[in-house]
């Protein structure tokens, strides 16, 4: 057999007290494209970060080609063919697609000026190739999160990478943009290339991937062919543990409405959304990326001014684009983009958690450290936060338990709608349940809630009703035993209204 | 299988330039309300005294503008960059006093020697606050905050009182500051000479590529394969250099130099360069933009020097231009941004 493209070969790598990677073996072959799984921790990303070259292994090497390679820096692995697409961007926004794409590597002229012209025509040549409509000269602030993946693609394709790496290339993406993006990786592999596929959507490491490594608190559990390997099993390698149903969703006394909207519209971006959400009841709001769906929670949140119709809190109607009066009239949003939106990465976990509760906590608008302290491990305990230190800064935990600190974060506020954006993304498969579980309770206890998410198996397991978007529209209602995969995918796509 | 992904049907090109358009003006139109606020300004006072466009008055306005222009260039690269250079005054005074006691203590030194040796001190300074941020991590503010105050402090220390005049200066260089080619003075036609060369790196280069690059986002800068550090360090000594021929030319210009020459000139640069547009953010603006601020803000202290206005008014309407420069900016940014993704729901749709 021909010697992989590259290789880890039994690498180690800690940061501080933490061994993220324990002796760790992993190669990706000529047309080979390999999944890494494994939940949120167990040394994916740092994994990855060793084949980029952004750092280096404590112990063991990487070998390209069978020999030996010393990546000091990004430029080294690029160098040797490697190509990374980050979980989160990695664009510039001020700087147009070309320049994004082509950074560092622009063609010059005689004199060692760039040559802009040789920028665009290539640019525009692999835009055409990956076959998407981007102008090469739009600046990337303001584009889409599955667009600015496509510029990383391109980025990666311009310096005809022999391994691309990508480190959850779908967590942003839906439907056809998965579609395209998997017709561009298997176009990859059959030119010759490995890929290394990492993602929490197992479906999609069935669907692409020929050949899986299973990481499990930093070490190789598993290493062989997908194909002989069912869901469950795969599940088991990863957590070590049964997992019996992954969206435990109760019976729950559905009470009277909480939240009524009303005709909302905000203009360009969704038009005439009208529903319900009651008490113990969790809707779901499906649909595409870009769908308009979050941007929904945002204008009934008051982030964005509502530019028609209405939104009432238990009969009361809010006043527009108010965050502080959503709050007080009892609105939680668990934001998408936790990094970004939802916690304050610097800060401290306890800090993070009693962020909206802080006029509570003080007295005489002093904050006492002991008051915050309390609140917060309360919290820990009753989410079952798995942490080191409170004080430790939020940013320290993996992307489940981060989630858990929004959470606990919003219902310290005790709030009676909770808006969830997107609940489970980023997060594996075991906190995943627990997430799952979690809300399920709330509901259980009367809690509303609204749940934004792009993953279908998450909204038929977790919704008592479906509400689908597709551009900006609401296209469909669904009762729990009305939706299924079909019917929502229809609806999400645009087919049920042309039906109807 | 092919190799190549399936094709979309090509959008109609109209859309396309339609929408680049639109973002393009909105990012030029930074420039371009620029040079109407000039207009407006100009035309006004000229209205209310004419002598405000006399071939004197035009040329005191180029004499003053080209030192804060070439300090504005500078500038613009480090801010471009997403850093600040707040010892450049100190840099200017410090240079200036040397460039005068080189000629005071060594008659007859060639002067493009002088200037040269100017133009280096200045870089060893920026080269100071260069390895301080790009090596020793700390922030530019705190860095060249320090080196403000230590390279003034350098320059009483070592002026020790002393003041050097325009006699202990040779006639040639002197005439640097005040002669004028074809009715332009020499020192704004160097100015002009430096903005475009500065423009023409900052846009044709990689490594001005670069600089916006890491402006516009640091860590994705890393990932690129850029060399952070490096380009950062070279950021800072061309600004230190710039500030080193902006001192020896301060001397040139005004014959008398003391310890205390071009005090406070770091905020003076740091308004032209954002009134001009350039973000403080660092990722985008050009040097044009800084020089054209850099003038608009001559003119106005020009014009309120006509006009017999109080001159405490001048410093008035220095703030609230920035003010307003940083409050346009952010508008047009979140205009953009919302602009852009109205277009993309659209065109999704």
């Amino acid at each position: 057999m021909a010697e992989p493209i590259i290789a880890l070969e039994s690498a180690s790598k800690s940061y501080g007290a933490v061994r993220a990677v324990r002796g760790a073996s992993l190669s990706i072959g000529a047309g080979e494209v390999r999944a890494l799984v494994g939940e949120n921790g167990a040394g994916k990303s740092s994994i990855v970060r060793l084949l980029a070259g952004v750092q280096r292994p404590d112990r063991g090497r990487v070998l390209v080609d069978g020999a030996p390679a010393d990546f000091n820096n990004p430029t080294d692995a690029r160098d040797a063919g490697v190509a990374v697409i980050y979980q989160e961007p990695t664009l510039f926004p001020d700087l147009s697609v070309a320049e994004n794409v082509m950074m560092g590597r622009q063609p010059l002229t005689t004199g060692r000026r760039i040559d802009r012209r040789a920028v665009h025509r290539h640019v525009t040549d692999l835009l055409a190739r990956l076959g998407v409509r981007l102008d090469p000269d739009q600046p990337v602030r303001g584009m889409s999160i599955a667009d600015q993946q496509i510029v990383e693609i391109a980025k990666a394709l311009s310096f005809d990478a022999r391994v691309l790496i990508m480190d959850e290339p779908t967590a942003a993406l839906s439907g056809n943009e998965v579609a395209r993006l998997f017709s561009v990786v298997e176009a990859l592999r059959d030119r010759g290339a490995g890929v290394l596929f990492i993602s929490h959507r197992l479906e999609e490491v069935f669907a692409i991937c020929s050949t899986v490594t299973v990481l499990r608190d930093g070490e190789v559990t598993h290493d062989g062919p997908t194909s002989p390997l069912s869901t469950d099993e795969l599940v088991r390698k990863m957590v070590g543990r049964e997992l019996s149903q992954l969206f435990p969703k109760g019976e729950a006394q559905i009470g009277e409405t909480v939240l009524k909207v009303s005709r909302l519209t905000r203009e360009g971006v969704f038009v005439d959304v009208s529903f319900e959400v009651r008490r113990g009841e969790i809707v779901a709001l499906a649909g595409l990326v870009g769908a308009g769906r979050s941007e929904v929670a945002r204008a009934i949140f008051g982030i964005d001014r509502r530019d028609a119709g209405t939104v009432e809190i238990g009969g009361r109607e809010l006043p527009n684009g108010s965050p502080s009066a959503a709050m007080g009239a009892g609105i939680g949003l668990v934001p998408e983009d936790r990094r970004q939106q939802g916690l304050v990465m610097d800060l401290s976990i306890e800090r993070n958690a009693t962020l909206t509760t802080l006029g509570r906590l003080g007295r005489l608008g002093v904050i006492g450290r002991g008051a915050e302290r309390r609140v917060a491990a309360d919290w820990a305990q009753r989410l079952q936060i798995k942490l080191h230190d409170l004080g430790d800064p939020v940013g320290f935990l993996s992307g489940g338990n981060q989630q858990k600190v929004v959470l606990a974060k919003w219902l310290a506020t005790e709030p009676r709608l909770l808006i969830i954006d997107e609940p489970t993304r980023g997060i594996d498969v075991g906190t995943k349940a627990e997430v799952h579980r979690l809300m399920s309770e709330l509901a259980g206890q009367g809690l509303a809630v609204l749940m934004i998410s792009s993953e279908l198996p998450e909204v038929l397991g977790m919704a008592d009703r479906v509400l689908v978007m597709h551009e900006g529209r609401l296209t469909a209602e669904l009762d729990r035993d009305e939706a299924d995969e079909e019917s929502v995918v229809r609806a999400a796509t645009g087919q049920r209204g042309l039906a109807a | 299988m092919s190799t190549d992904a399936p094709a979309v049907p090509v959008a109609p090109v109209l859309e396309e330039r339609g929408a680049r358009g639109v973002v393009e003006l909105i990012f030029r139109v930074r420039e371009l309300g620029l040079l109407v606020a000039l207009a407006l300004l100009v035309g006004g006072t000229y209205l209310a005294e004419p002598r405000y466009l006399s071939a004197q008055n035009l040329r005191d306005i180029g004499l003053n503008v080209a030192l804060v222009a070439l300090l504005a260039v500078g500038q613009t690269v480090v801010v471009i960059s997403r850093n600040i250079d707040l010892s450049m005054g100190s840099v200017l005074g410090f240079t200036a006093f040397a460039t005068g006691s080189l000629f005071a203590d060594h008659p007859g030194i060639a002067i493009p020697l002088v200037i040269a040796i100017s133009v280096a001190i200045g870089a060893g300074f920026g080269a100071i606050n260069g390895a301080l941020v790009s090596f020793g991590r700390v922030p530019s503010l705190v860095v060249t905050l320090g080196t403000l105050y230590i390279i003034r402090g350098a320059d009483f220390a070592w002026a020790s009182g002393r003041q050097i005049n325009a006699a202990d200066m040779p006639d040639k260089f002197l005439e640097l500051g005040s002669n004028s080619i074809a009715g332009i003075p020499v020192l704004t036609l160097i100015a002009f000479a430096v903005m475009l060369v500065a423009g023409f790196y900052l846009r044709s280069y990689r490594s001005g590529r670069e600089l916006y690059a890491i402006g516009s986002n640091p860590d994705a800068a890393v990932l690129a394969g850029i060399r952070v550090g490096r380009r950062v360090f070279g950021a800072f000594v061309i600004s230190g250099a710039l500030a080193g021929l902006a001192g020896a030319l301060y001397a040139a210009r005004f014959g008398t130099i003391d310890a205390a020459a071009g005090t406070g000139q770091e905020l003076a640069v740091v308004s032209a360069v954002v009134v001009g547009g350039v973000a403080i953010f660092g990722g985008s603006g050009t040097v044009y933009g800084a020089a054209l601020g850099a003038l608009l803000l001559a003119c106005i202290s020009s014009s309120l020097a006509v006009l017999r206005v109080n001159g405490f008014w001048e410093q008035a309407i220095i703030g609230a231009l920035l003010l307003a420069a940083i409050t346009i900016d952010r508008l047009l940014a979140l205009r953009v941004t919302h602009l852009l993704q109205r277009r993309s729901a659209r065109r999704a749709g």
